[in-house]
């Protein structure tokens, strides 16, 4: 009698699990995809260590002249001198608590519009948005209520940066739905001039608009009217920004079905009281998503505004670095500065692609 | 009374100021009018105000002597040519700028937005790095970034980086050799031209044959070899007609061959890497758009992937990826305008800032430089839109 | 249909703004808005420059002072429009501002087809070269083939032009929207020389790393006479500002200054009872109060001490006083009487 003698085994499936199936699969897959992978990895070698070596562990946090940066790496001590200038500009430094308190507000006020369970956010939006402006306009401004007055021109930083950019977009969504609804008007005329009005303003470099604005708008008008530059320079930013936006609302007034159209004329709704209840509703809601995108652009945008001498965040940046006593500081400057837009328009940009999913509702088509 | 109206076969006619038609005339008339009375206050204020502080009015300004030096020119021009001229010589460096920043940038987008969907960890990751943090940071401040702390601080001209004695990197710009073209080169010329239509021809013949009886052309090959070869036997039959121009340090500054400015090579480089990150999205969101089936469908044909690739994911994701490409390349256009943050003498700094301050004519300025602006983007989109529905006819 | 009367109404109440606006009306909405809103430089040292409070200072802002001083009897009603070069006219044609006080040359084309009035010449200037010491070079006819960092839209640029031509040299421009932005681009060796008004060579040249590694060249290129600009068509605006500065001269040559402005009340010398508005003509014709140049005295002082405070040689420019010395110092300053 022979015994069995079983086959030896198979050696086992090269594993496709753990750590090592997951490097197989994802980074050593082919010949081709090896070679790339390591590029890259020696592409991160050489780029990273030395950064992180320059910006953080050889460089200098603390002190109050050029003479604390010792160590050869950033330094960060001249962001931390000027910091408070890259926030409030040339705001007096007793009346900080007024900004601060205007975007507390604001936050407070915005909280309870992320909460699920909150049902009121219908009047809360409005408040934030015809009621809160007022506040925060008095709030900056002063000049009432026992506050002192405190002039637009030393308005600046991130303050001023967040102040336009709200402005422009809270006041060119009106301008932009109105716009959007004459671009799809069957009025000829009303259809046209929409149109013109919408593709001119997109046409153009916002830099020649603000350039317009900022000093040759007084030649259009009466002699003798003055408005303050930063009005102008809001003026400029509303009326570019409102053509995007009426493009924005379109798409969204586009992807209603002709079927809520039509069921709203068959109740007969005349044309304002359908918009206003059955579409406008609807369409707002998918477009939350381009609003946010449009807000996003715009808040890079006001950048631009330094060109015509205000001084936004990167124009209080850009004043700093030529500070006789800082030079040679621009790249910490420079970085500074992008870091903040960068946290403010990542967040609003991965916000609004979490709004975009759960959005995702049987409207779109 | 509903009842009365009811049984009537023909329906009331409703007064004439509630029908809609009446209303549609009325409120349209409003509007023409409401807009005429703007444009008409706007102009005669304008008038008046020009015409009680002086100022000069009209055109004739642009055949006046400039009297000022630009620092880079793709036509010829010195400070003796007119006003006139300053408008196109910003105009073409304008077109310069983007029309590089749009090659760039494009090829930036495509290769990145494939890298994003990467089955490479890595790769999938560094793409994703670099759109997320490029295209959350203003353009203004990369453009200043590029210019005032990278390149700014490279080394002075007489200690330039160089490779071989020819190619010359400092703070003044990028030096490189330029080809100076002797007697004989027109054949050269010549040669391309034919090798062009050869090509041309060519791939139609193959593309018929290959309907007509399956048999596939090494098209790419043989017009290489054609696109290369032609002028190359042209080169040497008459004896290599071209000689090449080397930059050198004279004085101050580097003389002869070509030189990329800073100033254009910073904008080029912000314009594109941002504007690239856009692109990118575009394009992953196009790829993603097309469905999995169809690379499915393709393999199982058979199909390697890179043919998959190229014949059909990408035909399909242009479609989605075109009307966004137009409306970048459309920015990208406008943000050239920065330029004059930096100095890179575009239409904005040369014209509407430099002619305009020398003339002191700002509303003809800004209306000619906003009317290039226009054009451009007028340009643009109605091409894209020809390209799209050339696309678009191929659906069924 | 909210649209349209939204519209109409906004056109209606313009045009009857409109009708309410007069020529010549600058005094009279200078006084209604409270302030002079003057256009200055975004940042020269020694000629306006701002604090990093925001207080404006300098020559230039002076004159912005004097006039708010003559107007109000304030020196401090002014609001400063930090404009560049290339700004600047526009915004003055514009009617953003009401007055430029901004290192400006008076030529005749801006005097004529610009629509600007000169008010007269607060400091006398001509273009020079800014070069690092290690180029070696030690004339501006050693500068064949350099390249020149400028601001944009000045007469600089067209000055520098005229220049190399006339010399048969060839030369690169690199202009820059700010003065900060052509002393950085210098300082990074964008260019080898900068080019500008002497006096603002000697300005630019202390914001370097280390002022003491460039020089100036002993080349003047051009005459610049800088000084205050208004708009055309408003007469009585101009001769406010022009005489401004002419009090300030005149305030120098009799011996007036912020310190004894009010002992000097009860001088006896005619002239310096009419300048302070004591007797003569006083205020009338320039529709000011009467002691409109005694305000500018006590607030700004006269031409030597703002001279003096902002560029002269207690300023970090330490520019003497040269050809800006009055006329009867040896200079070319030379102010008309008061009377």
């Amino acid at each position: 009698m022979k015994e069995h003698v079983p086959h030896p085994d198979l050696p086992p499936p090269i594993t496709n699990v753990g750590v090592i199936g997951w490097l197989r699969t994802k980074l050593f897959s082919t010949w081709l995809n090896a070679g790339f992978t390591l590029l890259a990895a020696y592409l991160i070698y050489l780029t990273i260590p030395p950064l992180i070596d320059w910006a953080f562990i050889k460089a200098d946090w603390f002190g109050d002249s050029r003479e604390a940066c010792t160590s050869g790496g950033a330094c960060w001590v001249f962001v931390n001198v000027r910091f408070d200038q890259f926030m409030y500009g040339l705001y007096p430094a007793e009346e900080y608590w007024r900004i601060n308190l205007a975007f507390g507000l604001l936050v407070l006020l915005a909280i309870p519009l992320f909460i699920e369970r909150f049902h009121h956010k219908g009047i809360l939006a409005a408040v934030i948005l015809f009621i809160y402006p007022i506040v925060a306009y008095y709030l900056f401004a002063g000049g009432s209520f026992g506050l002192e007055a405190i002039d637009t021109s030393r308005w600046g930083g991130l303050t001023l940066t967040l102040v336009l950019s709200g402005v422009g977009i809270v006041a060119s969504l009106p301008i932009g739905i109105v716009l959007a609804l004459g671009r799809r008007s069957k009025m000829p005329i009303v259809k046209s001039v929409c149109v013109v009005f919408i593709e001119f303003w997109r046409g153009v470099p916002l830099i020649t608009v603000l350039f317009m604005v900022s000093v040759m708008l007084p030649l259009f008008l009466p002699e003798g009217s003055h408005f303050d530059k930063l009005l102008r320079a809001m003026i400029g930013i509303v009326l570019f920004q409102s053509a995007y936006m009426a493009e924005v609302v379109r798409g969204g007034l586009a992807a209603i079905p002709k079927g809520q159209y039509e069921a709203a004329e068959a109740l007969g709704l005349n044309y304002w009281k359908s918009i206003g209840l059955i579409i406008l509703p609807q369409a707002l809601k998918l477009v939350i998503p381009g609003i946010v995108n449009t807000f996003i652009a715009l808040f890079k945008d006001t950048t631009l505004v330094l060109i015509i001498g205000l001084f936004d965040l990167l124009g209080m940046v850009q004043t700093a670095i030529t500070d006789s006593n800082w030079l040679g500081f621009s790249i910490e400057g420079y970085i500074f500065a992008a870091l903040i837009f960068w946290i403010f328009c990542f967040g609003m940009s991965r916000y609004s692609q979490s709004l975009e999913r759960k959005l995702h509702t049987g409207h779109a088509r | 009374m509903a009842d009365e109206q009811q049984q009537e076969s023909t329906p009331a006619q409703a007064a004439l100021w509630r029908r809609p038609a009446f209303r549609a005339v009325v409120f349209q008339a409003l509007l023409v009018l409401a807009l005429c009375m703007v444009g008409y206050y706007l102009f005669t204020n304008t008038l008046h105000n020009l015409e009680e502080r002086g100022i000069s009015t009209g055109f004739g300004f642009l055949s006046l002597e400039a009297g000022f030096g630009i620092l880079q020119s793709l036509i010829e021009y010195s400070e003796t040519h007119t006003y006139g001229r300053t408008f196109f010589v910003g105009l073409l460096n304008t077109i310069l700028v983007s029309g590089l920043g749009i090659i760039l940038a494009t090829l930036i987008g495509f290769v990145m937005g494939v890298a994003r969907l990467s089955r490479n960890w890595l790769i999938a990751r560094i793409a994703t790095v670099y759109i997320e943090t490029f295209r959350n940071i203003p353009l203004l401040l990369q453009i200043m970034f590029w210019y005032f702390a990278v390149l700014q601080p490279l080394p002075r001209p007489k200690q330039s980086l160089s490779v071989g004695e020819s190619f010359f990197l400092n703070n003044r710009g990028f030096y490189l050799p330029s080809p100076v073209l002797e007697e004989g080169f027109w054949l050269v010329m010549v040669a391309i031209a034919v090798a062009i239509v050869t090509v041309v021809v060519l791939a139609r013949w193959a593309h018929r044959r290959q309907e007509a009886t399956g048999q596939q052309f090494h098209t790419v090959y043989v017009s290489l070899g054609i696109l290369i070869g032609l002028p190359l036997l042209a080169f040497l039959a008459m004896g290599m007609p071209l000689s090449w121009d080397y930059p050198a340090l004279k004085g101050f500054n580097f003389k002869g061959g070509m030189v990329i400015i800073p100033e254009l090579a910073a904008l080029l480089m912000a314009l594109s890497i941002y504007t690239g990150a856009f692109i990118a999205e575009a394009v992953r969101s196009g790829i993603l758009a097309v469905s999995h089936g169809q690379t499915e469908a393709a393999y199982s044909l058979g199909l390697r992937p890179g043919v998959t690739l190229r014949l059909v994911i990408i035909p399909q994701a242009l479609r989605v990826i075109i009307p966004q490409l137009t409306s970048q390349y459309l920015n990208l256009t406008k943000n050239s305008s920065l330029a004059t943050a930096i100095g890179y003498p575009d239409l904005v700094a040369v014209f509407a800032g430099t002619t305009l301050n020398q003339t002191g004519q700002a509303v003809e300025v800004i209306a000619m430089t906003m009317a290039v602006y226009l054009t451009i983007s007028l340009a643009i989109s109605l091409f894209m839109n020809w390209y799209n529905k050339r696309k678009q006819l191929v659906e069924r | 249909m909210k649209k349209i009367y939204a519209i109409a109404s906004a056109v209606a109440l313009a045009t009857a703004f409109s009708t309410t606006a007069q020529a010549g009306a600058t005094l009279d909405s200078v006084k209604k808005k409270g302030f002079v809103q003057c256009g200055v430089s975004t940042g020269l040292a020694g000629f306006s420059s701002a604090d990093d409070k925001g207080n404006w200072a300098g020559l230039d802002v002076d004159i912005c002072r004097a006039v708010a001083a003559a107007v109000f009897g304030s020196a401090d009603k002014v609001k400063y429009s930090p404009l560049t070069a290339k700004e600047r006219f526009t915004a003055l044609q514009s009617g953003e501002v009401d007055m430029l006080s901004r290192n400006t040359t008076w030529t005749l084309t801006r005097d004529t087809s610009l629509g600007l009035n000169f008010a007269g010449v607060n400091y006398y200037d001509g273009q020079g070269f800014l070069v690092a010491k290690d180029l070696g070079v030690k004339s501006a006819l050693e500068l064949d083939g350099a390249s020149f960092c400028i601001q944009a839209g000045t007469t600089t640029e067209l000055n520098l032009a005229d220049y190399f031509r006339a010399n048969k040299m060839s030369y690169t421009p690199i202009t820059f929207d700010k003065s900060d932005e052509t002393v950085k681009a210098f300082e990074a060796g964008r260019c080898d020389a900068l080019t500008s008004d002497q006096s603002q060579l000697y300005a630019l040249r202390i914001q370097l790393k280390d002022p003491g590694s460039a020089m100036v060249l002993p080349e003047v290129i051009s005459k610049e006479p800088l000084g205050p600009v208004v708009a055309q068509g408003d007469d009585e605006w101009f001769n406010i500002v022009r005489w401004s500065l002419h009090a300030m001269l005149n305030a120098e040559e009799l011996g007036v200054n912020s310190g004894n402005v009010a002992k000097m009340m009860e001088s006896k010398d005619p002239n310096i009872r009419r300048l302070l508005g004591l007797e003569g003509i006083k205020g009338k014709g320039l529709g000011l109060q009467d002691g409109w140049a005694a305000s500018i005295i006590k607030d700004v002082g006269n031409y030597s001490e703002a001279f003096e405070r902002n560029v002269g040689m207690s300023s970090p420019l330490k520019i003497a006083r040269g050809q800006n010395a009055l006329w009867n110092k040896g200079g070319l300053q030379y102010a008309p009487p008061i009377r």
